[in-house]
C-alpha cells in the first residue's frame, strides 16, 4: 500500500517546509503550468470531478461541486478561505501539513483563487497553533519573494494575495460562517444558512471555505490525475505508533490498526470513534473489517468526519469518556440556540452524576430523549455533534451506564 | 490621559491591518490583542484593550467581547508561564489525568491557579491538535508531547 503520497509527500525530504525543498519535488509545477497555459478553470474542476474529491473538513462535500458555486467572471472582489481551525477533538493532520507541507497548501489555495476568480485568500490558523503559524508565514514569505503570489504572478496578469490569520482559542470557529465571523475581528458565532457562504461570505462577498488538507491535495492530484480517493487518518488512543496516516480510503480499520502498531500493551479492542469525538462509537466487532470511507462508515450509522480515529481499548470506561466529550461540547457550545445552550450542560451534569454513582435509572432514557431534542434543532452542527456521542454510546453500551446506576 | 500603544506594537499592528480591506480594520483585532497580550505579561487590561479599540477605530465594547470569547485571552493577571495540560479524550486515554495530578502537586496548585512565586498559571485545555502525541501539554508557544513525570520535572526545572 502506498501511503503519504498527497499531503504528505513531502514529508521524507529535509527540511520539507522550505520552497527549495518543495521544489525537489515537483512543487509549483502545477501552479506555473495554470499560469503559463492559462487552463480553463471548468478544465480544473472536470479533473477535481474525476479525482472524486470530498471535503475533509467533516462533511465530505464534493470539492468540484463546490468550486462551481462561484464563477470566475462573477464581478467584485470573491476569497478563498482555508479552514485551518482544527478542533475536533482527536484531529491532528492539518498541523503537520501546516508544519511540514507548507508551500503545498499554499499552492492548492492559489489553484482554488485561480478557478473561482479569488485574488485573496484567508488561511485562518487556530492560534494554538503558534509552529504551524511560524511555518506558514516563512512559506509565506518565500512563495511571494519568488513570485509566486503576489501581484501579476510570473508575468500572468494574475493576482493572488494570500494571508494567514490566527484564532484565539474557540472550537466553534472551525463551523464555516462562525469562521468568517471570526475573521471579520468578531466572536465567532454560527450564521443562519442560508445564505451560504458562497453567495455571502467573508465581508458579505462570496467566500469558498475549505479544509486545510482538502486545499493541500489538490496540487497533487492535478498533476497525477491520482489519489482523490487518498485521505489522511489521524490515529490516537490505545495503539503502539499513534500518528497520521495518509492512506486510500476503504482500507480496512484492521489494516489502519496495523499501521498505527496495533493494540497498545496487547489489549483486546472494545471500540472505536471512527471521525473525531462526535462521530457515533462502533464496538469493536462491527469496525474491525469496515471498509473506511464516507459511505460505508455513513451505513453503519457513524461518519468519516475529519478522519480521527480515536481507540478504545477493553479497559475504558465509556461513562467516564462520554462525560468528558459532553463536558467539551458544553464549553464550546456559542449559546445562541436554547437546545444545544441547555441540552449540552443538562446532558454533562447528568453523566456526571451517573459517573459518580448518583445517577437514576431515569437517566439513561432522559439522556437520550435530551440528545434528540438538540438534533437537527440548531443553527449548526455542534448540536448534532454533542448529540451523537450520546446516542451512540448508550446505544451500544447501556449495559456499562445501568451498572453506575 | 488614555493608555497609547508603544510604537513598535503598532508597527506590528499595521501589518496585521495591512492584510484586511481598508474599511475591514476590526479583522486584526484577535492578531493585535496576541501582541498586545504578550508585551504585557500575558493579560489584557481594560486600558490596553481600550488602547486596541483606539488605535484600530472600533468600539471599546467590541474588543471586549472578543476578548473575552476566546480562552487565549486572559482578563486577569497571570504567572510569568502558561501551561495548558490538554484533558481531551485522546490525552486521557493516554494518561493525562495522572499527569493533570502531578503537575498540580508538584506546583502545588489547581487548575485556573498561579504559583505563590507567580511564575505558573495551570490550565486545563480541550484537544490542542497533537493527540498522536499524547499526552501533552503547551508551555506559553511551545508544545511538549508525549509526557511523562520526568518529562515535567525537566520542564519545571528548566523554566526561568
Ligand atoms: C462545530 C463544527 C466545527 C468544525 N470544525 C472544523 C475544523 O476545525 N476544520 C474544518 O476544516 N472544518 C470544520 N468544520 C466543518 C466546516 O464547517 C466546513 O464544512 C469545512 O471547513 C468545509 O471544508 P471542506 O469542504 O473542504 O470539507 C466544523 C463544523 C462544525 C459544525
Ligand atoms: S486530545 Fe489532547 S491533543 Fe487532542
Amino acid at each position: 500500500m502506498e501511503i503519504n503520497k498527497v499531503c504528505y509527500r513531502a514529508l521524507h525530504v529535509p527540511n520539507s517546509w522550505t520552497l527549495d525543498a518543495y521544489q525537489s519535488i515537483g512543487g509549483y509545477k502545477v501552479w506555473r503550468k495554470i499560469l503559463q497555459e492559462k487552463t480553463d478553470p471548468n478544465k480544473i474542476i472536470e479533473q477535481l470531478k474525476e479525482s472524486g474529491l470530498r471535503g475533509r473538513g467533516g462533511a465530505g462535500f464534493p470539492t468540484a461541486t463546490k468550486w462551481t458555486f462561484i464563477k470566475r467572471d462573477m464581478p467584485g472582489q470573491k476569497y478563498v478561505v482555508c479552514n485551518s481551525d482544527e478542533g475536533e477533538p482527536g484531529t491532528f493532520k492539518d498541523r503537520d501539513i501546516m508544519r511540514y507541507n507548507p508551500h503545498q497548501l499554499l499552492e492548492g489555495i492559489a489553484i482554488a483563487g485561480y478557478v473561482m476568480g479569488a485574488s485573496v485568500a484567508y488561511n485562518y490558523i487556530r492560534g494554538e497553533y503558534r509552529e504551524p503559524i511560524a511555518r506558514m508565514e516563512a512559506a509565506l514569505a518565500e512563495a511571494n519573494a519568488a513570485r509566486l503570489l503576489g501581484k501579476d504572478i510570473l508575468g500572468s496578469g494574475f493576482d493572488m494575495h494570500i494571508h494567514n490569520v490566527e484564532g484565539a482559542g474557540a472550537y466553534i470557529c472551525g463551523e464555516e460562517t462562525a469562521l468568517l465571523d471570526s475573521l471579520e475581528g468578531k466572536k465567532g458565532l454560527p450564521r443562519f444558512k442560508p445564505p451560504f457562504p458562497a453567495a455571502h461570505g467573508v465581508y458579505g462577498k462570496p467566500t469558498t471555505v475549505n479544509n486545510t488538507e482538502t486545499l493541500a491535495s489538490v496540487p497533487v492530484i492535478l498533476e497525477t490525475g491520482k489519489y482523490g480517493n487518498y485521505k489522511i487518518f489521524s490515529v490516537s488512543g490505545h495503539v503502539n505508533k499513534p500518528g497520521n496516516y495518509e492512506v486510500p480510503l476503504g482500507i480496512t480499520f484492521r489494516e489502519l490498526l496495523d499501521l498505527a502498531g496495533g493494540m497498545l500493551d496487547g489489549k483486546k479492542l472494545k471500540a472505536v470513534i471512527p471521525g473525531g469525538s462526535s462521530a457515533p462509537v462502533l464496538p469493536a466487532e462491527q469496525i474491525m473489517d469496515m471498509p473506511m470511507d464516507f459511505d460505508s462508515l455513513a451505513k453503519a450509522g457513524t461518519m468519516l468526519g475529519s478522519g480521527a480515529v480515536i481507540v478504545l481499548n477493553e479497559d475504558t470506561c465509556m461513562v467516564e469518556l462520554l462525560a468528558r466529550i459532553s463536558d467539551f461540547y458544553m464549553e464550546e457550545s456559542c449559546g445562541q440556540c436554547t437546545p444545544c445552550r441547555e441540552g449540552t450542560g443538562w446532558m454533562a451534569r447528568i453523566l456526571h452524576r451517573i459517573l459518580h454513582g448518583e445517577g437514576s435509572k431515569e437517566d439513561i432514557d432522559k439522556l437520550d430523549s435530551i440528545a434528540s431534542g438538540i438534533m437537527g434543532h440548531t443553527i449548526c452542527a455542534l448540536g448534532d455533534a454533542a448529540a451523537m456521542p450520546v446516542q451512540s454510546f448508550i446505544k451500544h453500551f447501556r449495559q456499562e451506564f445501568v451498572a453506575k446506576i | 490621559m488614555s493608555t497609547q500603544l508603544p510604537q513598535d506594537i503598532t508597527t506590528q499592528i499595521d501589518k496585521f491591518l495591512a492584510k484586511f480591506p481598508d474599511d475591514q480594520r476590526q479583522s486584526a483585532v484577535i492578531s493585535s490583542l496576541f501582541v498586545v497580550q504578550n508585551n504585557n505579561g500575558g493579560w489584557l487590561s481594560t486600558e490596553l484593550m481600550d488602547a486596541v479599540a483606539d488605535y484600530i477605530g472600533m468600539p471599546k465594547i467590541a474588543v471586549y467581547e472578543v476578548a473575552s470569547f476566546y480562552s487565549l485571552f486572559d482578563l486577569e493577571e497571570v504567572g510569568k508561564h502558561k501551561i495548558y495540560l490538554c484533558t481531551n479524550i485522546a490525552c486521557m486515554l493516554r494518561g493525562s489525568k495522572s499527569i493533570a495530578q502531578y503537575l498540580q502537586s508538584k506546583l502545588n496548585i489547581k487548575f485556573n491557579e498561579t504559583t505563590a512565586d507567580g511564575k505558573v498559571t495551570l490550565k486545563s485545555a480541550e484537544c490542542l491538535g497533537a493527540c498522536g502525541g499524547a499526552p501533552m501539554l503547551q508551555l506559553d508557544d511551545q508544545y511538549h508531547e508525549n509526557l511523562t513525570f520526568e518529562r515535567i520535572d525537566a520542564l519545571l526545572e528548566e523554566l526561568d
